[in-house]
């Protein structure tokens, strides 16, 4: 718990603008008959954007508004933290996260820099009345940390040097832009996208009823009850709605054999586009490679391309830019071949060295990449 | 075993807020695509479905979704039902249902009519976190263009009228767990309620109330459409379906992604991560599932699937599936006693052991991270967080208790060697050595 009391300073009165007070009435209007006592947290919030913290004054015209007695106002105000009680920065007041994920990325450096540039402890106000600052407990930013609160924006993964820069700018009146400081994209990792590259997510291949449309009484399948055992795999057998879209050969496929190259949605090849690479009826000196060791290929997928014609590491070390769109378009890879750099790590393997996953699937310590896990 | 995601089975294709996050994207995406065929297989059929694909709830808890929408009792003159939906996330480390909210968030809106519908509630009301203030504007700018396109409201071209409200705490984490938000949402301080009676009977204005985390809720529509089989095969038995995982602290490339459950921790990290920062031989210990759960060591958590009875198996748990990483340069003392603090922020001051007793470990464990203490105290702050646990109406006691007894389970020697440290080499001007309390 907190302790919060009210300020001792209170200003005379407080009343809404005359487009908050619409507004306010509309929110109240949003609760059933009797319960306009839920609108009391937007409203006090409301009362903070325009006097900047929350005032007696406030805490009482908000209960007269709602009828309630002005103790509950108050305990509603003193409760949540986000109310300030004081006043605080006329033109920012900071608030910087402070728990443990943020501090593991250096929240502390933050905290530091509000100390130097605007005061000594958390809500006072800097010399010139026009910053305050906060350690607040999580914000829900977490990936982006460390980050900051200003107002109603986030400013996140920063530095001290940014945060100080960021002030300045404040201070200076000059626009900042919110989020990432960065330029990360929103909470992507740093340099770009892992996942989400497939173009066919957002051509409109996938949309098979339409909006507002009733769908056949057959399309959907029904879970029979008796067959809910566990499943291993990663897609069960039968129709899927994606996979019906991908009926339509024409936009799915060329949406796939773009997302090879993991080029922008214009490159479209026509299917099985790119060259065999050599594959062979059965492996050299009748031994084939434990494909597995190569990190991404599991039991399934070395079935699958020693049914192909693929069983050493030399082959696929072998392959081109374009044997690996071939492979990738035979088998239905969607570019993880690129993407876990199956022929880089071949190649490792290929020359006899080992990998730092090859190791650990000699150890027996990738449950995935046992014989038979699937079985 | 699991084998990794493809993007054709994401659930949530904008969470980076790359595409239009307005409903003409959400259309293109495969949103609101037949939501009026599945309203039309009836309630029983979206239960039934629900039940099957496995999904169990995003919010920590882990219970199955399907059996909470089963739970509300028959409809009666007078006393509407409510769908209450919690997007007070607020749990250190989880930034999940953040990404949903301001970039996918007609997932939540279709989801909130489909669920509504299905526990016959004439209204849903989404309590997003005071501090997300960005997110809620889209949020609620995104049940506008539902309005607008009458996809929800009156007359809607669904044919089942439903309502949806969108309002906000003010920086309470009590107010995630789901009493708290209802009083919350009543217009009071958000202190948890005696259960029972439990919400399904007795919730939001007395009136039968469902309380589901966001992604349970955003999740729905997709299954219903591609089927519960299709949920049902990604993950281990008992932990079905696809997760957004949220890996935050010492992590190469901290992320927010989503994955299929059961996926074991080094792949997790390693794929879309891009491994430890310094090496996997660098890592020291990770928090898998938000700060209310116990950290595991290194060694324990590298080859566990990330799911809920795994991680239990461990001495932890999946909770919202924050990850929290720490390598080898934390101070893992100072870490969890920055956690304790927090739950001394966040207690409500109902119940006393909670009240006090969040307040009393965070003190011991600041001394401890100083090692200004005593080796017996050890013991003692085990019994007492013991004491806290389990004593306290939530589930906030529990989750203050947790994070210590992690501590002290895994690192005692570091934390005897710190006081070790501090013992042969004490600061002239310390304090002197006693139990203050």
């Amino acid at each position: 718990m907190s302790v919060r009391r009210l300020h001792s300073e209170q200003p005379a009165s407080f009343e809404f603008s005359k487009e908050n007070l619409e507004w306010a009435h509309s929110v109240i209007g949003r609760y059933p008959e009797g319960r306009q006592a839920s609108a009391v947290i937007p409203l006090l919030m409301r009362a903070q954007e325009q006097e900047g913290w929350v005032t007696q004054r406030a805490i009482e015209y908000v209960a007269d508004m709602l009828s309630m007695a002005y103790i509950r106002v108050l305990e509603v105000a003193t409760f949540y933290t986000q109310f300030q009680l004081q006043p605080v920065g006329r033109k920012a007041h900071i608030q910087v996260c402070g728990t443990t994920p943020c501090r593991l990325r250096g929240a502390g450096d933050l905290i530091r820099v509000c100390k130097n540039k605007i005061a000594e402890k958390q809500f006072a106000l800097s010399e010139d009345g026009n910053f305050s600052w906060e350690e607040v407990e999580c914000a829900g930013a977490c990936v982006n940390a460390p980050m900051v609160q200003i107002s109603k924006d986030t400013y996140e993964d920063l530095t001290p040097e940014i945060l100080e820069e960021l002030i300045e700018k404040i201070g200076k009146d000059e626009p900042v832009a919110p989020g990432s400081q960065t330029g990360r994209q929103g909470s992507a990792p740093a340099s770009g996208p892992v996942t989400l590259t497939d173009p066919s997510l957002y051509d409109g291949s996938r949309v098979k009823w339409g909006l507002g449309a009733d769908m056949g009484e057959t399309e959907v399948e029904t879970a029979p009850a008796a067959e809910l055992a566990p499943e291993t795999k990663s897609k069960p057998e039968g129709a899927t709605p994606a996979k019906a879209a991908e009926k339509k050969p024409a936009k799915g496929k060329a949406a796939k054999s773009s997302a090879v190259k993991a080029e922008p949605a214009p490159a479209v090849k026509p299917a099985g586009e790119g060259e065999a690479p050599t594959l062979l009826s059965e492996p050299l000196d009748g031994k084939a490679d434990n494909l597995k060791e190569i990190s991404g290929i599991g039991p399934k997928i070395e079935q699958k391309l020693n049914a192909l014609g693929v069983f050493h590491f030399a082959q696929i070390a072998s392959w081109s830019d374009d044997n690996a769109a071939f492979v990738d378009g035979q088998l239905a890879f969607r570019g993880r071949i690129a993407r876990e750099q199956w022929i880089e790590q071949a190649r490792v393997l290929a020359s006899g060295q080992e990998t730092e996953f090859s190791k650990r699937v000699q150890a027996g310590a990738v449950s995935s990449s046992k014989s038979g896990g699937d079985a | 075993m699991a084998v990794m995601l493809e993007d054709e089975d994401r659930i949530f294709t904008n969470i980076y807020g790359i595409h239009d996050w307005g409903l003409e994207g959400a259309l293109k995406r495969g949103s609101w695509d037949g939501t009026r065929g599945l309203l039309l297989k009836g309630r029983d059929w979206i239960i039934n479905e629900m039940k099957a694909s496995g999904l169990r709830g995003r919010g920590g808890a882990g219970f199955p979704t399907g059996l909470k929408w089963s739970f509300m009792p028959p409809k009666q003159e007078g006393r509407p039902h409510y769908l209450v939906v919690n997007a007070d996330e607020s749990e250190p480390g989880t930034c999940k249902d953040r990404e949903i909210l301001r970039n996918d968030p007609h997932h939540l809106v279709e989801g909130c009519l489909i669920a509504g519908f299905a526990m016959n509630a004439e209204a849903a009301f989404i309590y997003v976190r005071g501090e997300f203030m960005r997110e809620r504007e889209r949020l609620q700018a995104a049940v506008d263009q539902a309005y607008e396109k009458r996809l929800i409201g009156k007359n809607n071209i669904h044919g089942y009228d439903f309502d949806i409200i969108v309002h906000h705490g003010a920086g309470a984490y009590i107010c995630g767990e789901e009493t708290a938000l209802l009083e919350s949402l009543e217009g009071k301080k958000g202190q948890p309620r005696l259960k029972p009676p439990f919400p399904a009977n007795c919730g939001l204005y007395g009136c039968p109330t469902t309380v589901n985390n966001v992604e349970s809720i955003a999740v729905a529509p997709t299954i219903l459409r591609r089927g519960a089989n299709w949920f049902k095969g990604f993950g281990a038995e008992n932990n079905h379906g696809t997760k957004l995982f949220c890996v935050s602290g010492h992590v190469n490339q901290p992320a927010t992604f989503e994955e299929a459950m059961s996926i074991p921790f080094k792949e997790l990290i390693d794929k879309h991560c891009g491994g430890i920062r310094g090496g996997w031989d660098n890592l020291l210990a990770v928090i898998p599932g938000g700060s209310s759960v116990p950290c595991v060591p290194a060694d324990q958590i590298l080859d566990c699937p990330m799911d809920f009875d795994s991680l239990r198996g461990l001495g932890s748990g999946l909770g919202t599936a924050a990850v929290i990483v720490m390598d080898k340069s934390t101070d893992i003392i100072a870490a969890i006693a920055r956690l304790s603090y927090f739950y001394k922020h966040e207690s409500c001051g109902q119940c006393t052991p909670c009240r006090e007793g969040t307040g009393w470990m965070w003190r011991v464990m600041e001394r401890m991270a100083r090692g200004e203490a005593q080796k017996k105290e050890i013991d003692m702050l085990f019994e007492v967080s013991k004491q806290v646990e389990g004593h306290t109406i939530c589930a906030l006691g529990d989750a203050a208790a947790w994070p210590v007894q992690g501590l002290i389970r895994h690192f005692r020697p570091v934390i005897e060697q710190r006081i070790d440290q501090y013992t042969a080499n004490p600061k002239e001007d310390a304090a002197p050595l006693a139990a203050a309390e």
